[in-house]
């Protein structure tokens, strides 16, 4: 490769720029194209009584997914309620104590977990809960969506506490501070803006989840806070809208789909300045 | 003369590399002992075995005593906590808490020492915790202000002021100027002689020069031994060990 | 002084405690295969390794197969990896090579943003704007040309595998973008540096490096994003057609593997929902492999990079 850089191999150089330039462009574009569409054609039907009304029948005008967005709000809570403290907890127990086979071991579950299919995390909310309790319920769809969020917080917060420096840790320990209340109050504390960032992108994460729930809370048209009953939820909403033969239940999805990612777009937002503040 | 640590053939191990050899010191109350010599010579692994701070790291061990008050602080019966609680440490590199305020890095380990303490008796002490460790009057307006805001040497001072509130006896310095600047190192100088009237001092230094002006007592350290131990007038014109000699006329080092 | 046993007993429960949270975790993983197993067992008696072959999904009969599913899933994902890919490498280029720095946080970030868009809403938008535009502009004038060819052949109805594997590529692009910048990002700079100093192109320098250094792990990537698609359920569902036939064309609708569980769990009982769940516990097993296959490969790539020339 000596010599004079020719002109072939100048115009080669410059068409590949301008491939890769392309490239970015076209991975970008479906995010505009999304977003754009998801404004115009959600716009249509955005009026308060969407957040504030039940679901009206086909043909009838007017009408919300108030029960929708209740029921995620609800299903988000009751899954984070205990999986925030397991999912803290493990990864608490591994970044401070976890040296040995036990503690690989539950790594490479973690893993794995990660990686399943969500909807197979419904398949275990059905057979678990719906199967024995003959019904859909809330609790049923909490239980999948733990699967979700339990692993994506324990690597997190794993990650988050590595990164406290061991002085952090000594200097409290040389302090006469014990062990637990070191890694609770200091260690944790100290990594607590990563963690929190961790739990919120997790929360984002499930309040978009359809599949898992369309197999183990399956959905409701009325208003419903029984946790051991079928329950709405927005993304299900989305879904029988959209799959549905009516032109007004398409305008219907469309703004349930807009009130979704403002909600999950928010969320993600929100995680990101707080780690950005830290530094 | 009162002793506070006695150090009688204290041998430590990391794995199968050992790294001090039998060292038998003693450490006098209300003096200011510094622990010198050429960097890998264990001074820094000595000073962290007088308050149990390698118990974390696996494959550490340690034969021999170390008696505090006449008490081997490495015997089953004594909680290294309640060890650390009299026995104060201060770092190579400044270390407060990140994320928290000046305030609280002096507050938190007496809140977290289950002292039942009222607000205003908290405070007290860290108003008189910063004035011991000459801080008070820079940073009496920004309490609130994030501990890490600090310059270097007032983080490190501010490290002082946490370690002296929760009043131990003894406070172990592992060389905590080595990261400042000569302003700063020469306050923390200055801070160590006042701190001397009340507190016993172990200073760790591989800077001759500090350990003639701070201490009473010097110790020599080499190879993992302990070569002399002498008054710190006698040690620097009148070395009893060759090798001494060597070190701090910059043969070696 | 106070004195105590060597080991502090709260120090000790608090680990305990915590240690308890990670085994809850072990056992979470532990049941979730273990309810797969049993309750796909009766299927699993029943069909055999006859499941994974044959293509009848007869609910009368009580007669099913995989594999119209199986094929759906693996052809869609294969599409999806297809245009993924080379799209995600030379972004990842692009943003580490030639965009200004202004540049590459804005270009991150938006790609990022694409992972945190709910499946669902991927699904909307490919019901109702990708698929008539694919079958408008694609399919149609594809059809009329090269229909000959069996991979093209028509009708265009729309719902096909190639708006499944399309609209999935969308939604791996992220994770293949973001892994293709770390393989990208080991790449010593020295060797950059040399091949240029020998008085190589940019383009003349990214093909030796990247040819050198980064093809395992753009593989890993790769694999990485096949384990993505091949799980993913609602999207893959709303744009398939879901139809459990197998056609050599990718203009003709197909069913995925997911999307079968999604569509006919709530109405199965019996051998059928045993089935279903035989289709989830494949799946798993499925993602599970390739996953650890991805990772495998990232970690011997990382290792091998970091040693240099």
């Amino acid at each position: 490769m000596t010599g004079t850089i020719t002109f072939r191999r100048k115009a080669v150089d410059r068409a590949m720029k301008w491939a890769f330039v392309l490239c970015a462009c076209l991975v970008i574009l479906p995010l505009f194209l999304i977003f754009f569409d998801l404004l115009i054609k959600g716009a249509k039907e955005l009026r308060w009584t969407l957040l504030t009304d039940l679901p009206r029948p086909v043909g009838e005008a007017g009408g919300g997914i108030a029960n929708g967005i209740l029921g995620t709000v609800v299903i988000t809570c009751l899954t984070m309620s205990w999986s925030v403290p397991i999912a803290v907890m493990c990864g608490i127990y591994l970044a401070e104590y976890g040296r040995g086979k036990f503690a690989s071991a539950v790594r490479f579950t973690v893993d794995t977990l990660t990686g399943v299919p969500s909807i197979i995390m419904g398949i275990f909310g059905y057979i678990l809960i719906v199967l024995p309790m003959k019904r859909f319920s809330a609790w049923a769809g909490a239980a999948a969506l733990s699967m979700i969020f339990i692993p994506v917080v324990v690597r997190t917060t794993e990650d988050m506490l590595r990164t406290v420096p061991t002085t952090v840790r000594e200097a409290a320990l040389a302090l006469g501070i014990e062990r637990w209340k070191t890694t609770l109050f200091i260690t944790v504390r100290t990594a607590s803006a990563g963690i929190l960032t961790g739990i919120l992108l997790a929360m984002a994460r499930i309040i978009g989840e359809t599949a898992p729930l369309l197999i183990t809370t399956l959905g409701n048209q009325f208003w419903q806070t029984r946790l051991d009953q079928p329950m709405a939820s927005l993304p299900l909403q989305v879904f029988s809208y959209a799959i549905s033969p009516y032109e007004d239940w398409h305008d219907k999805a469309w703004a349930g789909a807009l009130v979704l990612i403002t909600m999950v777009l928010t969320i993600n937002i929100v995680a990101r300045v707080l780690t950005r503040e830290k530094k | 003369m009162e002793i506070v640590f006695d150090i009688r053939d204290l041998s430590s191990w990391f794995g199968d590399h050992q790294i001090l050899k039998k060292i038998r010191m003693q450490i006098a109350k209300n003096s200011v002992t510094s622990v010198m010599g050429p960097s890998g010579c264990g001074k820094s692994t000595f000073i962290r075995c007088l308050n149990r701070m390698h118990d974390m790291t696996p494959g550490f061990r340690t034969e021999g005593e170390i008696l505090l008050d006449g008490v081997n602080v490495y015997s089953e019966r004594i909680d290294p906590v309640y060890l650390r609680r009299r026995v104060g440490m201060v770092f190579q590199q400044p270390n407060p808490f990140p994320r928290m305020s000046v305030f609280e890095n002096v507050a938190v380990g007496l809140r977290l020492n289950g002292r039942n303490m009222s607000k205003a008796d908290i405070a007290e002490v860290v108003e008189r915790s910063l004035t011991m460790a000459a801080l008070w009057n820079e940073v009496k307006d920004h309490l609130s202000q994030p501990g890490m805001s600090l310059s270097g040497g007032q983080q490190q001072r501010l490290c002082i002021a946490r370690a002296l509130a929760v009043a131990p006896e003894v406070l172990l310095m592992d060389e905590p100027c080595s990261a400042l600047d000569p302003m700063s190192t020469a306050k923390i100088e200055e801070l160590i002689e006042d701190l001397s009237e009340k507190y016993t001092i172990a200073v760790v230094t591989h800077n001759m020069q500090q350990a003639a002006r701070i201490s009473d007592n010097v110790a020599f350290f080499l190879m993992g031994e302990l070569i002399e131990m002498d008054k710190s007038g006698k040690i620097f014109t009148n070395p009893s060990d060759k090798r001494t000699e060597q070190y701090i006329t910059g043969r070696f080092g | 002084m106070a004195t105590r046993s060597g080991r502090n007993p709260k120090d000790l429960a608090f680990e305990k405690a915590s240690a308890f949270f990670a085994f809850v975790v072990l056992f979470l993983a532990a049941l979730l295969f273990a309810v797969l197993l049993r309750e796909s067992l009766p299927a699993l008696r029943k069909f055999g390794a006859r499941f994974l072959v044959s293509g009848t999904w007869d609910p009368v009969a009580d007669q099913f197969g995989a594999l119209p599913f199986i094929y759906g899933t693996l052809v869609s994902s294969f599409l999806a990896i297809l245009i993924a890919v080379p799209l995600s490498v030379g972004a990842a280029i692009f943003i580490d090579e030639f965009a200004p720095p202004w540049l590459k946080k804005p270009v991150s970030f938006l790609a990022e943003l694409l992972a945190a868009i709910p499946s669902v809403i991927y699904g909307l938008w490919g019901i109702f704007i990708l698929v008539p535009v694919l079958r408008d502009y694609l399919m149609k004038p594809v059809t009329k040309y090269l229909g000959w060819i069996p991979l093209f052949k028509g009708p265009a109805y729309g719902p096909s595998v190639l708006a499944a594997g399309v609209l999935l590529s969308i939604m791996i692009v992220p994770f293949i973008l973001s892994v293709s910048r770390e393989v990208l990002a080991t790449v010593p700079q020295r060797q950059k540096e040399a091949v240029l100093s020998l008085g190589g192109t940019r383009w003349e320098m990214l093909r030796i490096v990247i040819g050198q250094h980064c093809i395992p792990g753009i593989f890993g990537a790769t694999v990485l994003g096949l384990g993505r698609a091949l799980g993913e359920t609602m999207a893959v569902t709303m744009v398939i057609g879901n139809r459990p036939e197998i056609f050599l064309s990718v203009f003709q609708q197909g069913y995925s593997m997911a999307a079968v569980i999604a569509n006919e769990f709530n109405e199965a009982g019996g051998i059928q929902l045993s089935s279903l769940i035989l289709i989830g516990l494949l799946l798993f097993l499925v993602t599970f492999v390739v996953n650890l296959a991805a990772k495998w490969i990232l970690s011997k790539m990382v290792a091998h990079a970091s040693r240099g020339i």
